[in-house]
């Protein structure tokens, strides 16, 4: 290794919002490619480091789409702090299985659910302002900040996120080909 | 309710009242006048529609089984045409034009002001199944708006006071006979006659001289004129005879057509309309003289739903030229020579003016652009060689029959031979029909209209090009500035943005819905425009326009979607300041209202803390990080 290389290594940060873990599951099964993204990067604020705050960042892979404040404020974090915003999966791509709820009244929702639903008595919106408020719908990421680049998939394959990944850190504007696009 | 065929017009009508009054009576005139050609259905569809006021989803399968057609391909038609409604729709169904013009001339607020005057919401039908309002694509009155349809009847120079009197007729329940007759008056507005418009020979005498010289003299004399379609693509029109003359027809009704393409629906377009109103007879022998000169026995003339008003003029046209032996069998005492024309109205779809869109719905089904090569001179209409022109083509090429191509070729310039008729609108003082030579510059016509204060000219319609002050110099020519004869001015107080976001959403609402990058991807453009309008667009929405706009031009399945963005390219290029002065910031913004969007829950959970706040100093929810 020549000098040049030693500058530091990219950093990479993930989240999930409003999804299931799957997208990040996704990543775990690049299995033993894990080493090698290790050596290729440096994580930051993600699920696999534990790290609540994210620092100056190369690329932000965010999973999940905004139901909510805590969403936007940790999209905002994100937006803020990395270079290359990425939007992994069908939920912060189109807002996925939790957008199911848009074609329903959220106040409506709440009321069924806390209040008037079948076998509630004396029930309760929950109004502890420890909890994020729901948004009226969920939305995609890119309604709110500027994406750079979209990874479709519910979840993308591991085999995705790792082409992605390695196009990105080699310099090559990432592209994933028919195999990893088709889903049936 | 009433369920008496009489008044069904009169009443609103639900499907159980259509079985109950026997819907196969009322159907079988329509189909059988229609010979149960499947071919026919656009033209079932309309009649059947016109009796019946809608189709109901009973009326589709009775044509369905009439036609021998399955039934989704007849609703798939159904729903297909603007002016063809599956649901029921007022007794007086209005429709404002909403090209830039017409806008302009303040149609917008008097869509409000009928609307309010009515107690309507815009787009829904009244509770008493009276009146709906909404609005259309351009109609084609370019030179006298605002204009609107009401039931189909075209109606000019609205104004406040006109809507209100409407508005009265409207709730008084007057039939459109007894409206003001000068509310439909609709004028030529010819401004500038050249060799086309003073034109005034009888009836036939072009297509007597065609005879005289015939077919292969005929075709010599297109050549020598050098004629290029008039529809805006500027094929060279010999070319295109020859070809059919030369194709093999094929099957058991082996024929040749030709079809005169009517459909005049690029904004701001409105000299065919002149044409067919006032030299109809020009059009019909150029129609004659091409079949001659092929070898076709059928001519087919679409006509836009919008110009459906024409109609009974130019019936009768046919029916005179057929008693005076222009048509039909034996043509001007030639025995072995007969040629008809048959007139076949739109549905208001603009994608039908691409030539074989049009005739797909010629054909009966719906108007998406078939793929090319075949192109119709070797597989038109049924498959059979086929010439496709524009109205203005057809009638120049009956004046060359006239006048000898040589004398055509004399006029205009050494590559657009010959005359363009221009269709001129927006801020000038003398709108209307203006013919010129090839040739004539954008300043020469600006001058001649009235136009002292024009900061842009949109020429060809949305699809063509819009140019700013320093190319007023440039030619109407297809080789500098071609165009199908759309010609808006807009003076130096307009807002260009606001004229590529109307043009934005023109495309966005006749995309034809056939390949998805167009049906998309002009919606997403029209979302930006939108965006950039609402105050919450950024240089990423400008970005995205540009990005659209490379995807459209490659993938697009025909000239609509790959055409879509030229005039927000053109005006991003000539007149940015008027999108950048929009523009919130330089990053991005999204479309809507964060803190709106926790108005609900805040309310559900009658919280107000700054957690429940966007923009507010707000804590992280789970304090410590």
């Amino acid at each position: 290794m020549n000098a040049a290389v030693d500058r530091k290594k990219p950093r990479l940060a993930t989240t999930s919002l409003a999804g299931c873990f799957g997208c990040h599951t996704s990543l775990l099964d690049i299995d033993e490619r894990l080493f090698d993204l290790v050596e290729r990067v440096d994580f930051d604020r993600s699920p696999l480091t534990d790290t609540k705050q994210c620092a100056s960042c190369d690329i932000g892979l965010v999973e999940g789409g905004l139901c909510n404040a805590e969403n936007i404020l940790v999209l905002h974090e994100f937006r803020r702090n990395c270079k290359l915003l990425v939007a992994l999966g069908a939920c912060a791509i189109n807002g996925g299985l939790p957008a199911q709820r848009n074609h329903l009244d959220l106040g409506q929702c709440l009321q069924e659910v806390y209040l008037t639903g079948p076998g509630i008595v004396g029930g309760q919106i929950p109004n502890d302002p420890e909890l994020p408020l729901p948004l009226d719908k969920v939305r995609p990421i890119h309604e709110v900040v500027r994406v750079d680049y979209f990874i479709p998939g519910c979840p993308p394959s591991g085999d995705a996120i790792w082409k992605f990944l390695t196009d990105l850190l080699d310099g090559r504007t990432p592209r994933l080909g028919y195999p990893l696009l088709h889903f049936d | 309710m009433d369920c008496d065929p009489r008044s069904l017009l009169e009443t609103v009508v639900t499907e159980g009242c259509f079985e109950a009054m026997g819907l196969a009576a009322l159907l079988q005139p329509v189909v059988d006048r229609h010979r149960r050609d499947p071919r026919q259905l656009l033209q079932i569809l309309r009649a059947a529609q016109e009796v019946l006021g809608y189709l109901p989803a009973v009326a589709l399968t009775a044509i369905a089984d009439a036609v021998d057609l399955p039934r989704a391909r007849v609703e798939g038609v159904a729903g297909f045409y603007s002016f063809l409604h599956l649901t029921p729709v007022g007794r007086y169904r209005v429709l404002f034009s909403d090209n830039i013009t017409d806008r302009m001339l303040g149609s917008g607020e008097l869509l409000d002001r009928l609307c309010n005057k009515l107690w309507i919401e815009r787009g829904k039908v009244s509770e008493d199944g009276l009146v709906s309002v909404d609005t259309t694509s351009c109609t084609g009155m370019g030179d006298q708006g605002p204009a609107l349809l009401v039931n189909g009847r075209p109606m000019t120079r609205m104004s406040a006071e006109r809507i209100d009197w409407i508005s009265e007729l409207i709730r008084g329940q007057a039939a459109l006979d007894d409206w003001p007759r000068e509310f439909f008056v609709v004028d030529d507005n010819i401004q500038r006659r050249d060799a086309l418009l003073t034109t005034r020979w009888p009836a036939g005498e072009a297509l007597r001289t065609a005879l005289a010289r015939g077919r292969s003299a005929m075709l010599a004399e297109m050549q020598r004129a050098n004629l290029r379609g008039r529809g805006g693509a500027g094929f060279t029109t010999h070319i295109k005879w020859e070809s059919a003359r030369r194709a093999t027809t094929r099957g058991e009704r082996a024929t040749r057509y030709v079809v005169c393409n009517a459909d005049e629906g690029e904004p701001g377009t409105f000299k065919d309309r002149v044409l067919l109103a006032s030299y109809a007879d020009l059009v019909f022998d150029g129609m004659t003289i091409a079949g001659f000169t092929i070898g076709a026995e059928q001519g087919l003339l679409y006509l836009r739903g919008e110009y459906a008003w024409l109609l009974p003029a130019l019936d009768e046209n046919l029916v005179r030229r057929r008693r005076d032996g222009l048509l039909g069998g034996q043509i001007c005492g030639q025995a072995d020579l007969s040629f008809d024309i048959e007139i076949h109205v739109g549905a208001g779809a603009y994608v039908c003016g691409e030539e074989t869109a049009l005739l797909e719905s010629l054909e009966g089904k719906r108007g998406v652009p078939r793929i090319r090569p075949p192109f119709p001179v070797h597989a038109g209409y049924l498959g059979q060689p086929t010439v496709v022109n524009n109205v203005e083509t057809l009638c120049k090429a009956a004046l060359i029959a006239l006048r000898g191509g040589d004398w055509f070729a004399g006029l205009g310039t050494k590559q657009s031979t010959g005359t363009k008729l221009l269709s001129i609108s927006g801020d000038v003082e003398r709108p209307g029909v203006y013919e010129y030579p090839f040739g004539v510059s954008v300043s020469q016509v600006l001058s001649d209209c009235g136009a002292d204060n024009a900061q842009a000219v949109q020429v060809g319609g949305p699809s063509g090009a819009c140019l700013a002050m320093h190319e007023f110099m440039r030619r109407i020519a297809f080789e500098d500035v071609p165009t199908a004869g759309a010609f808006m001015v807009f003076g130096a107080q307009r807002d260009m943005f606001e004229v590529a976001r109307n043009f934005s959403h023109f495309f966005a609402h006749e995309s034809c819905g056939f390949c998805t990058p167009c049906r998309v991807g002009t919606s997403l453009v029209a979302n930006c425009m939108d965006k950039i309008a609402n105050g919450h667009g950024s240089q990423y929405e400008i970005n995205e326009i540009f990005r659209i706009h490379r995807l459209l031009h490659a993938a697009s399945h025909c000239g609509l979607g790959q055409s879509a963005c030229n005039p927000l390219l053109d005006t991003l290029t000539k007149f940015r300041p008027a999108y950048e002065r929009r523009l919130r910031s330089l990053d991005f913004e999204p479309a809507f209202d964060l803190d709106q969007a926790l108005a609900g829950a805040r309310q559900m959970t009658g919280r107000d803390d700054p957690a429940a706040h966007f923009g507010q100093p707000a804590r992280m929810p789970g304090g410590e990080r």
